[in-house]
């Protein structure tokens, strides 16, 4: 547990690069933080425009919740897959984007990766926060899941990190990672159950049948992670209700797996780093 | 020497030097490889020790390893083979005020760049005024530091970087930040620092200020430990070979050059050529300077030149030859030639005449002698009151302004 050591000494400056982040990216505007709400609210309004009223996407219902708002059932989709290309992003560029800190200072490089996950962690849960507020108003009854909505959070902060160091070292040793990234960051916004249910994949699936021996287009199309992390958090925020055990399980395996594997290609690669940028 | 605060253990450095870097993937899928290069060595199996509570000074020239070296023991680079040991806190001050963020407060930064050096935040809170004094920048500490001048910015990353208070420091070409009164605060932080008994490892092209303030020095050329021992002596080493075949004759006469042409000697004459009286040169009158020298093979295209020194060596004048547009084919054995200055404008005192001969393009020196001759200079009338220069002015009243005579 190297990395828990690692932090837990680091802290400071962790925290301090956080407040750098969050504090920085709004100075001098007049609406400060409020920015950050635009770009998913905006998001929501021309997804919903477009899926809801002209593609006529209709998802069930709430269950137990009895909610029927496209506009909201988005959104619990929506907040974790924004967190998760803003830190992806805002990783990515950490070492390219600190060259001098990095060529000049020694400290702890991982702290860069870290607590540019933890500042946007600050926005996705300031985001959560509105969406838990509209959920209320709505009528549903989110209140009782909010620790099991932190928990999932957590582990797709895990998940998000680990890609995200893995994506920081890669950009240093080639810069297209960062080109590449938005070609496939956009390729998986569509492979993710954002804007449609994932029931329309299954008839899809069930229509074709299964491709090679008893695999489904439908269990390929689970293999993408984040499309199980949204999964939950719709089940929890949405329907107000537990997940799928099998879809639970795999969140806290990728989670877990992605940060473990994330870490070490970071520790195997970050001496090389003031060399190579 | 007490226990070392530093230990490099038989340290060396690889470099890769490109000649193509596919640091985009269609140029490494197409060319089938990373890259094509060659590996340079900017540390060669280097081995020393720097003692505690010393200033460690790293000599050498661009590119000798000394930057590297530093970088390794700030652990900003990896060592490929070796083992570097500190014992105590480290700080590096190879740039100041890296990590400030423009948009926050010299405040906030103050806590941001202390924790990046590894502060702790009761640290930063306990040091915050003296950082802040240091710095001079009290009136602006709550301004974002995109507003601040240059020289603020600088002082501030300086001052807290100094403030980490470190057992180890390691500074590079730092000092000469800020104005004069700033660098002579942070002279005496450094006095101070030294008389607390921590140990400062320092590299700096102002090599006099090496020697006054440093105990120990390494001198590293191309990736390699040539000398190490007490500053004094390595610095001076160091400064002697910066200059090929520097040698002081018997007379005492510094000279240097590769040798194909030397000079024999050098005299000062009137201008009929015949030695002054006393060998005493009267302000303003001619003088012819007169170079008998040996070129010990043929060179084409040789350049003489004169240099003029004040006795405090203050260089006052210098000529090539070429530059006056003065051609010389080639020389070959033994020769003399004669400058004509048709007047001397100096002021009575004693002035040193130096002499050189080199290649047409003056990059290969033959030979130098520092002080080929004297020139002893008398005042004439009206007197002069000092200076150098005598520049016989004349007074006027003008006639719209009445002077009393």
């Amino acid at each position: 547990m190297s990395i828990v050591s690692e932090l837990v000494d680091s802290r400071e400056l962790v925290l301090n690069l956080v407040r750098r982040e969050v504090k920085g990216k709004y100075k001098a505007t007049a609406l400060g933080q409020l920015w950050s709400l635009a770009n998913p609210l905006t998001a929501m309004v021309i997804y919903t425009v477009v899926f809801a009223f002209i593609f006529r996407i209709q998802p069930e219902p709430g269950d137990p919740s009895g909610l029927d708002v496209f506009a909201v059932w988005l959104l619990c989709a929506l907040l974790p897959w924004t967190f998760f290309t803003n830190v992806v992003n805002g990783g990515m560029i950490s070492f390219v984007g600190n060259e001098n800190l990095v060529k000049k200072v020694y400290f702890p490089r991982v702290a860069l990766v870290v607590s540019n996950a933890i500042a946007w962690l600050y926005t996705w849960a300031i985001e959560m926060l509105v969406l838990l507020v509209v959920l209320l108003v709505l009528g549903a009854n989110p209140l009782p899941w909010i620790p099991v909505v932190l928990v999932a959070m957590v582990f797709m902060w895990l998940f998000t990190t680990g890609i995200s160091m893995m994506l920081s070292i890669a950009n240093v040793y080639f810069r297209d990672t960062h080109h590449i990234m938005t070609v496939v960051l956009q390729l998986m916004f569509y492979l993710t159950p954002i804007v449609y249910p994932v029931s329309l994949v299954a008839e899809q699936s069930d229509r074709i049948g299964p491709l090679f021996g008893s695999i489904t287009v439908l269990d390929l199309y689970q293999l993408n992670p984040i499309g199980q992390f949204v999964e939950v958090f719709r089940n929890l925020l949405y329907d107000n209700r537990w997940p799928d055990l099998s879809t639970s399980m795999a969140c806290v395996a990728w989670g877990i797996g992605t940060f473990a594997v994330g870490y070490w290609v970071f520790k195997r690669h970050e001496k090389g780093l003031a060399e190579a940028l | 020497m007490s226990t070392p605060a530093v230990v490099v253990d038989n340290v060396s450095k690889k470099f890769r030097v490109y000649h193509e870097r596919n640091q985009s993937i269609k140029s490494a899928v197409m060319r089938r490889r990373l890259s094509v290069h060659d590996d340079f060595w900017a540390l060669k199996n280097v081995s020393l020790e720097i003692p505690a509570a010393s200033t460690f000074a790293l000599v050498g020239d661009n590119g000798s390893g000394k930057s590297t070296l530093l970088k390794c023991l700030a652990k900003i680079l990896y060592p490929n083979s070796g083992k570097i040991t500190t014992h105590g806190r480290m700080a590096v001050l190879l740039e100041v005020g890296s990590g400030f963020h423009p948009e926050l407060s010299g405040r906030e930064n103050i806590f941001l760049n202390a924790s990046i050096l590894g502060m702790t935040r009761k640290e930063v809170e306990r040091k915050f005024d003296e950082i802040v004094a240091f710095s001079g920048v009290e009136e602006f500490i709550d301004q974002p530091v995109k507003n601040y001048s240059s020289g603020m910015y600088v002082r501030l990353g300086f001052s807290v970087a100094i403030n980490v208070d470190p057992e180890v420091l390691i500074v590079d070409e730092v000092l000469a930040v800020g104005d004069a009164a700033f660098q002579e605060k942070c002279a005496e932080k450094f006095a101070q620092f030294r008389r607390e008994g921590r140990t400062v490892v320092v590299v700096s092209h102002s090599l006099g200020q090496l020697q006054n303030m440093s105990d120990y020095a390494a001198w590293l050329e191309h990736g390699e430990l040539k000398e190490v021992g007490p500053a004094d002596a390595v610095i001076e080493k160091y400064l002697d070979s910066t200059r090929a075949g520097i040698r002081t004759t018997e007379d005492g006469n510094v000279r240097w050059g590769s040798g194909e042409a030397v000079v024999d000697a050098v005299e000062v004459l009137d201008p009929q050529g015949r030695p002054y009286e006393h060998g005493v040169v009267p302000t303003g009158s001619g003088v012819v300077l007169r170079m008998q020298f040996t070129a010990h093979h043929r060179i084409e295209h040789p350049v003489f030149s004169y240099v003029i020194e004040a006795g405090d060596g203050t260089r006052l004048w210098s000529v090539e030859s070429s530059e006056m547009g003065y051609e010389i084919d080639n020389v070959d054995g033994a020769g003399v030639l004669e400058l004509d200055l048709p007047q001397i404008p100096l002021a009575a005192g004693e002035y040193i005449v130096g002499a050189g001969i080199s290649d047409s393009e003056t990059r290969q020196q033959y030979d130098y002698v520092r002080s080929a001759a004297r020139l002893h200079v008398a005042g004439g009338a009206p007197q002069e009151s000092g200076g150098y220069l005598s520049l016989p002015g004349r007074w006027a009243n003008s006639p719209t302004c009445s002077v009393g005579r």
